[in-house]
Order: structure tokens, then C-alpha cells, then sequence
């Protein structure tokens, strides 16, 4: 199997990133945010992505492909999430999986009850009436309406996650704490699900889906619809992640990431800003677990867990954290990556990732994306020899911690 | 009545195991702030170094005794391995550290697989751990009082070498501060290596108990690493009396969250309890007085 097009998206795509640093290299900043491409730029890119994945994509590959690509772009969409929370914001969310689940569940049983209720009224899904579950438990009712599913996969995400992020941030939990409760919450998220057989389908999950609000699952034309719509929500997250980039509160956010003292100091509320990407996060990481399910045909826990939840932030560890472009390309090349490698070597794929999450974090924290960056840094060093080199990654802020204890 | 006492005792059994593991942990984030995702890993090569001791002494008896200084010296070497090539490089970049161990721990699991393959592999348990003692009508298997004892005799000993000797303070003044430790003479490289191989060989010998419970597989470090981190988190870091008393809470909430309810909603309820408890002390039950921003 070969992505050509998808990788002809790539070079062009992370062309506008370059040219950005290069700006900044010459002193002229490039947008009232540092790191954050301009806006021609930046639409430009969007632009070449939406082509690549929605006019490429499917006149060069067949159904099956095109479906599969549609699952990376549903991971790539919590990869924007993630970046905007991890790389803007500084909060390593290793537990977007719950969120991920959340969306990909409200989406299945909502599916389900509208597959039953085509069969008939008062009908179950098939799966509880093999469990002999007589009684529809009553957090499925309201799911029956596609109206408050939409809701359901945009707001629940955000109420768990302001609710957490909100109490943990105005504490100043923060750092590997905040990063061990997430990992914490997604864990309990995979445990809950797989105890509920009779309610949720346990261990096996949800499957079985015949259509997606009216369309019937069968038909290739609806999913390539299904696709095109995965394709367009990516591209309107990605325009969405840089209009907060942009604003005030991505200076913020940002600000927060880098000195979240000083920000408080300076009459900010960091537990705010920390708490809105948080939200921000977690409900692309549900709308992504959403679209995953009429693509993908079922959801169990096993794609919600702790490994899959770190899964996620690999991609975006491997395109870039911080930057726009990075966390969506990585995602979507390490997700191909994985499908590619684990059909040819079951056993390397394991390797491949492990490895590729260290080198990446210990030889190139900024990701693919700041590659450019360091070349022409290094070039700037050769040339003058005395560029005052911050020598910190772009992404993580040079966190020197304060000697502990000297005064008490 | 003799419900509620097994579920008590299930609950110092769940909390013995995390003791272990906590305590390593804690060590080493105490030491350098480095979060050690690999720590549960160490806990499966533990196990699996306890099964190759049985496969060699075949004796069960014997075996048990000789696998926890083998586990001991197996994990910590192998913690010092990841110190000395990849931690070490990480020290001013604490998340990172998180997400590169990770890939270590994901590394080991696999390693694990090809190894001694994906099925889960048994260890025979003595014969003088077999029996069952009764207590108020509870029966309590010898098994888990075992750990139990185990787990105190390591933690106390773990307790009295940072208490008393020369090391353990040269450790803690590490701890405390830096660099005026490293003023004095003492060499904080040399203190990181001690620390991480003593953490790490904690997480070995929490391997030899869980081998006790039940089947070793190459995941076996991820069920219990989780739980782990909410101890550290709720104990407060470096603190190893934190540890213990979050150990044994968490272990008994647990336990009796699912006398009460199921056991899927328990593992929720306690991380519940955790952040409501980090509400009242967002640094944990103790923690290392600093005058820093944290």
C-alpha cells in the first residue's frame, strides 16, 4: 500500500512552517504570536490539506483505503487537540482516550438505537438481547435523539474536563501531576466500560451499526460521505486550533505554558486559560471518537486505553507539538505507519513505536516541524557565530527547577 | 462481618503491592523529578526474573528466597541502564522524561513477548505459603501475609538506610538541595545511580510478591503502575510515609469501594477521592518543604 498523495500533501503542507521560522530568523515576527504562522500561510496549508485528503485521497485509492485513511484522519483530529493542550498549552494529556470514548460511545449507542428502532418500536440492540437484557439502561435514553447526541459528543467531554482541569488547575496541580491523572482517568475510563457487559458490551465493545443518522452504512457513496465529513470536521478543527493560536488567549496560553507564575503575577488567571484548552482538547478528542465509529464499525475498550491514549500523543510528539501543521501530519503518518508496519511485522510494530517515542523526545522534541527551524538556526550559528541560542526546544519551556529547600 | 474483614484484608494485600511499587517510585521522582514510566516494567521483570529462578532451582521454596535478592539486583540494573542512558539526558525536562520511558516501558513489554511469549507464564508458590490462617472468621491466605511481612521488612529497611546511614543522608541532602549537597562534597550523579537503583529493585522485588497472586504476563506492570502513580500523587513525592499511608488507604478504599459497589466503578470512585483530596492538599499528604514556585 502507497499514500503518495497524502505524502505530496506533506512537504507543501509543512512548507508554510518553514518559511514562517525563516521570517522570525531575520527579526521580523511573523504574527502577534510567536510559532504561530501567518495567516496566508496558514490558510494555505489548511487549503492544501483539505485537497490532499478530499480530492486526492479518494481519486487515487479504493474504498477500502480511503476508509482506512478515514481512521487516521479521525486520530488526527484528537492530535490537533492534543497539540493545542500539550504543545500550546504545556499540559501533557495522556488520557484523551476517555474523551476519545466518550464521543465514540454516545455516537455508537446513538447509532444502535436508531438501528433498532428501523426494526421495529420498543426494539433492542441486538447485543443486549444476547446479554438477556430485557430493559434499556437509562443513559442510552437519551441518545435516541440525534439532536442531543451532537450535544452529548460536543458538551459531556467539555463538562468532564472542565470539572477536572478546573479543580486541579486552581490547586496548581500541574506538571507529571496533572499528566498521571490523566493517564489515572483514562484507566478507570477502559476499567468502567469493560464491567458494563450487559450495558455497554464489555471487553467487546459496540459493533454491529447499519447506519449513520439515516444513511445506510452499506451504501459506498455514504461513506464516502462519511469520509469527506471526517476530512472537512479535521480541517475546520485545524482552522479552529489556530484561531485560538492566534487570539489573545493563545498568547495566554502560551505565556501560561512558559511562566505560569508570572502570568499570575501579571493579574491573569492561569487556571482559566489552562482549563479552556483543556476543554478545547477534550471535546475534539470526543468529536474524533465520534466520526471513528461509522467509520471504523465498532469501538471497545481496547482502542480507548492507557497505550492507545499515548498512541495518540506520539503522533503528535513525531509532527511537532507546538506548531499547527505538526500534531495532524504526524498523526496521520504515524497512524499509517502503524497500519503498514503491523501488518508486515506484528512484533516490530511494538519496537518501532517505543523507539520512535524516545528518539523523538530526546533528539527532536519540537518534532518534524521545527527540523527547518534547526537548520537554519544552525546556519545562523555558522554565520555569525554569536547567536545568542536559547537552546531549549520551541515546545517545552527550559524548566530549571528552583533549588529546592535553601530557605527552609 | 468476615466480609468485611476479608475485604479489609484484600485491601492491605492490593495496598502491600502498591507500598513497593510506590516507594520506588517516589524515590527516584523525589530525587530528580523524573516520573519513571518504565517503573512498571521493572515490576514484570521482576516476575519474570522470579520465574526463570524457579526454573532453574526448581525447588518453589528455595527458589522464592533467591529470586528476591535476583529480582532486586535484575530491576535495579536494569533502572540504572535507563538512568545512565536516557534519564540522565532528560533531567530539565520532566514530561518528556514521562513520554521517553514510556516508549522503554513499551520497548520491555515486547521484549517480554518475544521472550517468554504473549501467553502468561506461572510460578508455583511454596508449599509452607499454601495454607490459610483464620482470622475473626476470615481466611486469610499465607500467601498474602507473606507480602505483606515483605513488604514492611523492605520498606523499613529502605527507611532505616536513608535514616541512618551514610548513603541514605547523602541521599536525602541530594533531595533537599542540590547544590549545596554537591558543595559539600557529595557527588548528585553518584546519588542519582543509588537512588534509581534502589527504586527500580523495590519495583523488582513488588514483582517476586505479584508472582504470588497470580500469572505473570508481559503486561502485568501496567495494572499496578497506575495505582502506583495515585499513591505517589496522593502520598506527596519523596515522602516514603506518605507513601505508606496512601499505600494501605487506597488499597483498603478499594476494597471495600467494591464490597459496595462493582469492581469497575471502584477503580473510578478512588480517582475521584484522589483529586477531591488534592482539593485539600494539592501537594499530597507530605511533601518535601521547598521555597520554590512550584
Amino acid at each position: 500500500m502507497s499514500l503518495t498523495s497524502t505524502e505530496r500533501g506533506d512537504p507543501s503542507a509543512a512548507g508554510p512552517d518553514e518559511a514562517r521560522v525563516g521570517d522570525a530568523g531575520r527579526g521580523r515576527p511573523a504574527g502577534p504570536v510567536p510559532g504561530v504562522p501567518r495567516r496566508g500561510l496558514a490558510y494555505g496549508g489548511m487549503a492544501v490539506l483539505a485537497i490532499a485528503l478530499m480530492v486526492l485521497v479518494p481519486m487515487f485509492f479504493g474504498t477500502f483505503q480511503v476508509n482506512q485513511i478515514g481512521r487516521f484522519v479521525c486520530l488526527a483530529i484528537v492530535a490537533v487537540g492534543i497539540g493545542l493542550a500539550w504543545g500550546r498549552g504545556g499540559m501533557l494529556t495522556m488520557g484523551q482516550g476517555a474523551f476519545f470514548g466518550i464521543g465514540a460511545y454516545v455516537m455508537a449507542m446513538h447509532m444502535l438505537l436508531s438501528d433498532a428502532a428501523l426494526r421495529g418500536p420498543d426494539t433492542l440492540p441486538s447485543f443486549m438481547v444476547l446479554s438477556g437484557n430485557g430493559e434499556l439502561p437509562w443513559f442510552w435514553e437519551p441518545f435516541r435523539s440525534g439532536t442531543v447526541t451532537v450535544l452529548g459528543i460536543v458538551l459531556l467531554p467539555a463538562l468532564v474536563a472542565g470539572l477536572l482541569g478546573f479543580s486541579l488547575f486552581k490547586r496548581k496541580v500541574k506538571g507529571a501531576y496533572f499528566a498521571i491523572l490523566n493517564q489515572a482517568l483514562v484507566a478507570a475510563v477502559a476499567v468502567l466500560l469493560i464491567g458494563q457487559q450487559d450495558t455497554l458490551g464489555g471487553s467487546n465493545g459496540l459493533s454491529g451499526f447499519q447506519s449513520f443518522f439515516g444513511l445506510s452504512l452499506a451504501d459506498p457513496l455514504n461513506q464516502q460521505f462519511i469520509y469527506l465529513l471526517a476530512c472537512g470536521v479535521l480541517v475546520a478543527m485545524v482552522a479552529l486550533a489556530y484561531w485560538m493560536m492566534r487570539s489573545r488567549f493563545g498568547e495566554l496560553l502560551v505565556a501560561t505554558r512558559d511562566g505560569e507564575e508570572r502570568v499570575r503575577f501579571l493579574g491573569y488567571d492561569p487556571a482559566g486559560v489552562k482549563t479552556i484548552a483543556y476543554m478545547a482538547a477534550a471535546m475534539m478528542a470526543s468529536i474524533g471518537g465520534a466520526l471513528f465509529v461509522p467509520i471504523v464499525g465498532i469501538i471497545s475498550p481496547t482502542s480507548i486505553g492507557v497505550a492507545p491514549s499515548i498512541a495518540f500523543v506520539i503522533g503528535v510528539a513525531v509532527g511537532g507539538r507546538g506548531s499547527l501543521f505538526g500534531p495532524v501530519l504526524g498523526a496521520l503518518a504515524v497512524a499509517w505507519a502503524e497500519s503498514s508496519l503491523a501488518q508486515a511485522f506484528p512484533s516490530g510494530w511494538s519496537y518501532f513505536q517505543g523507539l520512535l517515542l524516545i528518539l523523538v523526545i530526546v533528539l527532536l522534541p519540537g518534532g518534524v516541524a521545527s527540523l527547518g527551524q534547526r537548520f537554519r538556526r544552525r546556519r545562523a550559528d555558522s554565520g555569525n557565530g554569536s547567536t545568542p541560542d536559547p537552546g531549549t526546544d520551541p515546545a517545552e519551556p527550559a524548566h530549571v527547577p528552583a533549588p529546592k529547600g535553601t530557605l527552609t | 462481618m468476615d466480609i468485611l474483614i476479608s475485604q479489609l484484608v484484600a485491601g492491605v494485600s492490593i495496598g502491600s503491592v502498591l507500598l513497593l511499587v510506590a516507594v520506588g517510585l517516589s524515590l527516584t521522582f523525589g530525587q530528580m523529578g523524573v516520573i519513571n514510566m518504565a517503573h512498571g516494567e521493572f515490576i514484570m521483570v521482576g516476575a519474570y526474573t522470579t520465574y526463570v529462578v524457579q526454573r532453574i532451582l526448581v525447588d518453589a521454596g528455595l527458589s522464592l528466597l533467591f529470586a528476591i535478592p535476583a529480582a532486586f539486583v535484575v530491576a535495579g540494573a536494569l533502572g540504572l541502564i535507563i538512568e545512565q542512558f536516557l534519564i540522565r539526558h532528560l533531567y530539565h525536562r520532566p514530561l518528556d522524561t514521562l513520554l521517553a520511558t514510556f516508549g522503554v516501558g513499551l520497548v520491555l513489554q515486547q521484549v517480554a513477548r518475544d521472550v517468554f511469549g504473549a501467553q502468561a507464564v506461572d510460578v508455583a508458590v511454596p508449599g509452607w505459603l499454601q495454607g490459610n490462617l483464620q482470622v475473626f472468621g476470615a481466611v486469610v491466605p499465607y500467601s498474602r501475609l507473606f507480602i505483606l511481612v515483605l513488604s514492611i521488612a523492605v520498606v523499613g529497611a529502605v527507611v532505616l538506610f536513608m535514616a541512618k546511614s551514610p548513603a541514605g543522608r547523602q541521599i536525602r541532602a541530594t533531595v533537599l538541595n542540590r547544590d549545596l549537597a554537591e558543595t559539600s562534597g557529595i557527588s548528585s550523579r553518584r546519588m542519582d545511580r543509588m537512588t534509581f537503583f534502589l527504586g527500580s529493585g523495590l519495583a523488582g522485588v513488588a514483582g517476586v510478591a505479584v508472582t504470588l497472586i497470580g500469572s505473570t504476563g508481559p503486561t502485568i506492570g501496567t495494572s499496578y503502575i497506575v495505582d502506583a502513580f495515585l499513591v505517589v500523587v496522593a502520598g506527596g513525592i519523596g515522602k516514603i510515609k506518605g507513601a505508606v499511608i496512601a499505600a494501605f488507604t487506597l488499597g483498603v478504599l478499594q476494597a471495600l469501594i467494591e464490597y459496595s459497589t462493582s469492581a469497575s466503578l471502584a477503580k473510578f470512585f478512588v480517582l475521584v477521592i484522589v483529586v477531591a483530596f488534592l482539593q485539600l492538599r494539592p501537594q499530597g499528604l507530605f511533601a518535601v518543604k521547598t521555597r520554590s514556585l512550584a
